[in-house]
């Protein structure tokens, strides 16, 4: 198991390198030179010339590889073209927003969905059923940044139950620790304010959850279906056992190996693909800043950036399939 | 083991709500005032973060929004309009050959770390942008007073202090907008101990002398700025704190709005502005068009390098059907390169109306009879003079299709759309600009002078006269007579149509019905200071 876990470790250096590689491919290969973008449509052409050169962007593209390289081998991450500040202090506070969100996205995701992937398969056909996955199709099919603008309209304007935007109240906002706000609060003693970020947190985390909600739901219901017909589960209702039991426990563990694999997965997507949500919830998340950081050409931060996400879903992907061991015995890493 | 965590789990989780329910009793509501009209705190929400806090470093207006609070220039622009006033300097005299300006400051003002506003400061801040020589750094010093220390080219030759509270200004040879440039955000003076103190870092805590006081900035979310206790023109500001926060998406910040979690936002949707109109809650803030909006035709390129065609191009456009649909009637139609708000704008100037015979006619007699296909470049994202860049290149492609000209509509990312139109690429283009210091010369001699191919003059337009004109007007200072040799271009251009303006844009902003005070200036950057909210 531990040599498993080093041996993939291991193969991470070069899929992280083959990554850096194409995005930095990528981002130099479309035209716009971050200088002018920055110093605006009313640059003089001495400024733009000046600033490119200050950028290193005048010398070859392979020997701007190399240095890019070269610093992150010393564990530097580079500095904002455009804000002047180091990418590895800058990117924590945008990366912890966006982890908080996407864990309380995926508890959402995972709760209902997987109960709702178990209770439609025990009563397939029913009403419920049908329904269920009915929702999920149009869960899967629903466009984010509308769902979320009429979450808004009708739990925050209409009912007034929630906030409409940000990660706290603006008149009476955090003091930043950790910059994952839930802890923060609660290491202050703030409950009101612990109270106030969950709030903020619910909207976000349903548009955020309603796409891996419903694949879950319909990846549950199929892999249950298949493990409930098989011969143990019959055996063990004819040993009497309650219904629920034989779902809950002895056909869930069995079907829970693709559930698991597609949570993975879509923790992984989420934190890179929880733009539209941010954009809307007002979200200062990573996505929005890597987004901004291609709109303003700010090459450092859209690599590095990148490299972070990547990194974090390779990670997760790891711990999946270590999870796998940990559910199914039969399951053994050399 | 594993039931002794759950019933501590438990337990914590009773206790934490239990420890909620006494103390979120406490006050986190609305923005306070007091009887007078004055504390509290406002909530401004916009599209974009600041990029740097330090306003001689950036050209973006989302960094001037905060800036602006914060440091003040030596002169100022009125209220409402881009005539200059007094600002930290109470009067100043110019002399008769243009070349040197005299200016008395204000006795007694403190920056906000203490440290006293003087001459010397002054000096300080414009040899810090002047002796740097750091064009990229300091881009738009170069951009409005033309070069550094020692150039050929620069206006100013020296800064120096005469005594405490006076600073004088020498010039290489007149510059008409001078005073207007001076009173842009970027000139803002800033405290010298600050800058020594803060180094690379003053582009996060900005020191000036302003209404209100920097706190806090986090990025992409908020910046929050205190009263400045000590402001040296009494009784101001009214409010206690002003939160600038970001939303990015149009609606959402409309929603903020109207649930009452921020009290002032900009960038209201021009679709959107009839919810604001019928909330009785909300208020509708218009800001007065100081941009243009406009088609370019690229007149090195066939068949534009041809005047007929650009004249029958111009023919056929409808604006006002472009202007009501697309603008939602946030915006008028334009018939010069500037916005009429602007002195020396040509309003005797007779637009091309809709007319599609004679530009059927112009076409024949410039050897097209039968139209002929082109590409039409339409900018990706809204801008403030064009909020649906592709609905309206599409209004333009059926308005050419009526006289046989066949439009392709191209089009790209932003950065990348920029790039190719500097270099000449496109044949026929929109686009537009805001102005930076409200003068006729930010608009005519940037965008259309024979100096600016290359940089802003995306039309490759040249007129040696027109040239000549801009020139002469930028050291006329006489007004009357500067006004008249900019209505004289204004004929030339029009006659030559190098463009199809299109609208001067209204950018809308929305507030609680309880802010009083407040402006939208044209520049798009205004002091609270005078703003209060109940």
């Amino acid at each position: 198991m531990l040599t498993y876990t080093i041996r993939r470790l291991v193969t991470l250096i070069p899929v992280l390198f083959g990554m850096i590689l194409i995005v930095f491919s990528l981002i130099h290969a479309i035209p716009g030179n971050p200088a002018k973008v920055i110093l605006g449509q009313q640059a003089t052409k001495e400024a733009v010339a000046a600033l490119s050169k200050d950028l290193g962007l005048d010398k070859p593209i392979h020997i701007q590889f190399i240095d890019y390289i070269k610093q992150l081998l010393h564990g530097d991450l580079g500095e904002s073209i455009r804000t002047k500040a180091p990418i590895s202090e800058e990117i924590w506070p945008y990366l912890a927003a966006t982890i908080e969100l996407s864990i309380v996205a995926m508890i959402i995701a995972i709760v209902i969905g997987v109960n709702a992937g178990i209770i439609s398969a025990w009563f397939q056909n029913s009403w419920f059923d049908y329904i269920a996955m009915l929702l999920a199709l149009i869960g899967v099919s629903m466009p984010i940044f509308w769902l979320g603008l009429m979450e808004q309209y009708t739990f925050a304007i209409h009912w007034d139950l929630l906030p409409t935007t940000g990660r706290d109240n603006i008149r009476d906002p955090v003091e930043a620790i950790t910059h994952l706000y839930l802890l923060d609060t609660l290491l202050q003693g703030r409950f009101d304010q612990f109270i106030e970020v969950i709030k903020h947190l619910i909207l976000p985390g349903f548009a955020l959850g309603t796409i891996p909600m419903a694949i879950i739901a319909r990846i549950t219901r199929s892999s249950m279906l298949e493990v409930m017909r098989s011969d143990y589960i019959r055996t063990a209702r004819a040993k009497g056992l309650g219904s629920f039991w034989v779902v809950y426990k002895h056909s869930l563990k069995n079907a829970l190996i693709p559930v698991i694999t597609v949570i993975g997965l879509q923790t992984g997507l989420l934190l890179g693909g929880a733009i539209l949500t941010e954009t809307i919830f007002g979200w200062p998340g990573i996505g929005s800043y890597i987004y901004e950081a291609i709109q303003n050409r700010d090459y450092p931060v859209i690599q590095s950036g990148i490299l972070v996400i990547a990194s974090i879903f390779v990670l997760i992907n790891l711990v999946v399939d270590l999870l796998y061991a940990a559910i199914d015995p039969r399951i053994k890493y050399r | 083991m594993k039931k002794t965590w759950s019933i501590a789990f438990v337990i914590i989780l009773t206790l934490s709500l239990a420890l909620t329910g006494c103390s979120s009793s406490k006050k986190n509501g609305a923005s306070g005032g007091n009887d007078d009209g004055g504390g509290g705190t406002l909530i401004y929400a916009r599209g974009g973060d600041s990029v740097k806090l330090d306003p001689a470093t950036v050209t973006d207006g989302e960094s001037f929004i905060a800036t602006a609070q914060v440091t003040e220039t030596l002169v100022d622009y009125d209220k409402e309009s881009t005539k200059v006033v007094p600002g930290l300097a109470k009067s100043w005299e110019m002399s008769k050959d243009g070349k040197t300006y005299t200016f008395h400051l204000e006795k007694g003002v403190k920056f906000h770390d203490g440290t006293p506003f003087n001459a010397d400061a002054v000096v300080y801040n414009f040899n810090r942008w002047f002796k740097s020589k750091d064009a990229k750094t300091f881009a738009y010093f170069k951009s409005q007073f033309s070069g550094f220390e020692g150039e050929k080219e620069a206006v100013i030759k020296e800064v120096k202090a005469i005594d405490d509270n006076t600073v004088q200004f020498t010039l290489n040879r007149p510059q008409a907008p001078f005073l207007k440039n001076l009173a842009m955000s970027p000139f803002a003076i800033s405290s010298p101990a600050a800058i020594k103190k803060y180094g690379d870092k003053y582009i996060e805590h900005p020191v000036g002398t302003g209404p209100f006081v920097f706190k806090e900035w986090k990025r992409n979310d908020t910046i929050t700025l205190e009263k400045n206790k000590d402001y040296w023109k009494k009784g101001l500001p009214k409010l206690d704190k002003v939160i600038i926060k970001v939303i990015k998406d149009n609606s959402a910040r409309l929603n903020a709005l109207v649930k009452g979690e921020v009290d002032l936002i900009d960038g209201v949707n021009p679709s959107e502005v009839d919810k604001v109109k019928s909330n009785s809650k909300l208020q509708l803030f218009e800001r007065p068009p100081m941009n243009i909006g406009y088609l370019g035709f690229n007149v090195e390129k066939k068949p534009f390098n041809n005047k007929k065609v650009r004249q029958a191009l111009s023919y056929a456009i409808n604006k006002k059907e472009i202007v009501k649909n697309f603008y939602e009637g946030t915006a008028e139609p334009a018939k010069n390169p500037m916005p009429p708000t602007i002195a020396g704008y040509n309003d005797s100037i007779q637009d091309y109306d809709l007319d599609l015979d004679k530009a059927k006619k112009l076409l024949k007699e410039a050897g097209y009879p039968n139209g002929f296909k082109m590409d039409l470049w339409a900018m990706p994202v809204p801008r403030p003079y064009m909020p649906n860049g592709q609905k309206v290149a599409e209004a333009i492609q059926s308005d050419f299709a009526k006289i046989g000209v066949k439009a392709k509509i191209v089009t790209m990312e932003w950065a990348t759309y920029l790039d190719k139109l500097q270099d000449g690429q496109a044949p026929m283009f929109m686009l537009g600009w805001t102005g930076d210091n409200g003068d006729a010369d930010n608009f005519l001699y940037a965008l259309l002078d024979k100096d600016s191919i290359g940089s802003n003059n995306y039309s490759r337009y040249k007129n040696e006269e027109v040239h000549k004109l801009l020139l002469q007007a930028q050291t006329e200072t006489d007004e009357a007579k500067r006004n008249d040799i900019y209505k004289k271009v204004q004929e030339i251009i029009h006659d030559d149509a190098p463009w199809v303006p299109l609208a001067h844009s209204k950018p809308q902003l929305a507030g609680k019905s309880t802010i009083k005070g407040f402006f939208p200036h044209p520049t798009g950057t205004q002091s609270f200071a005078d703003v209060t909210i109940e």
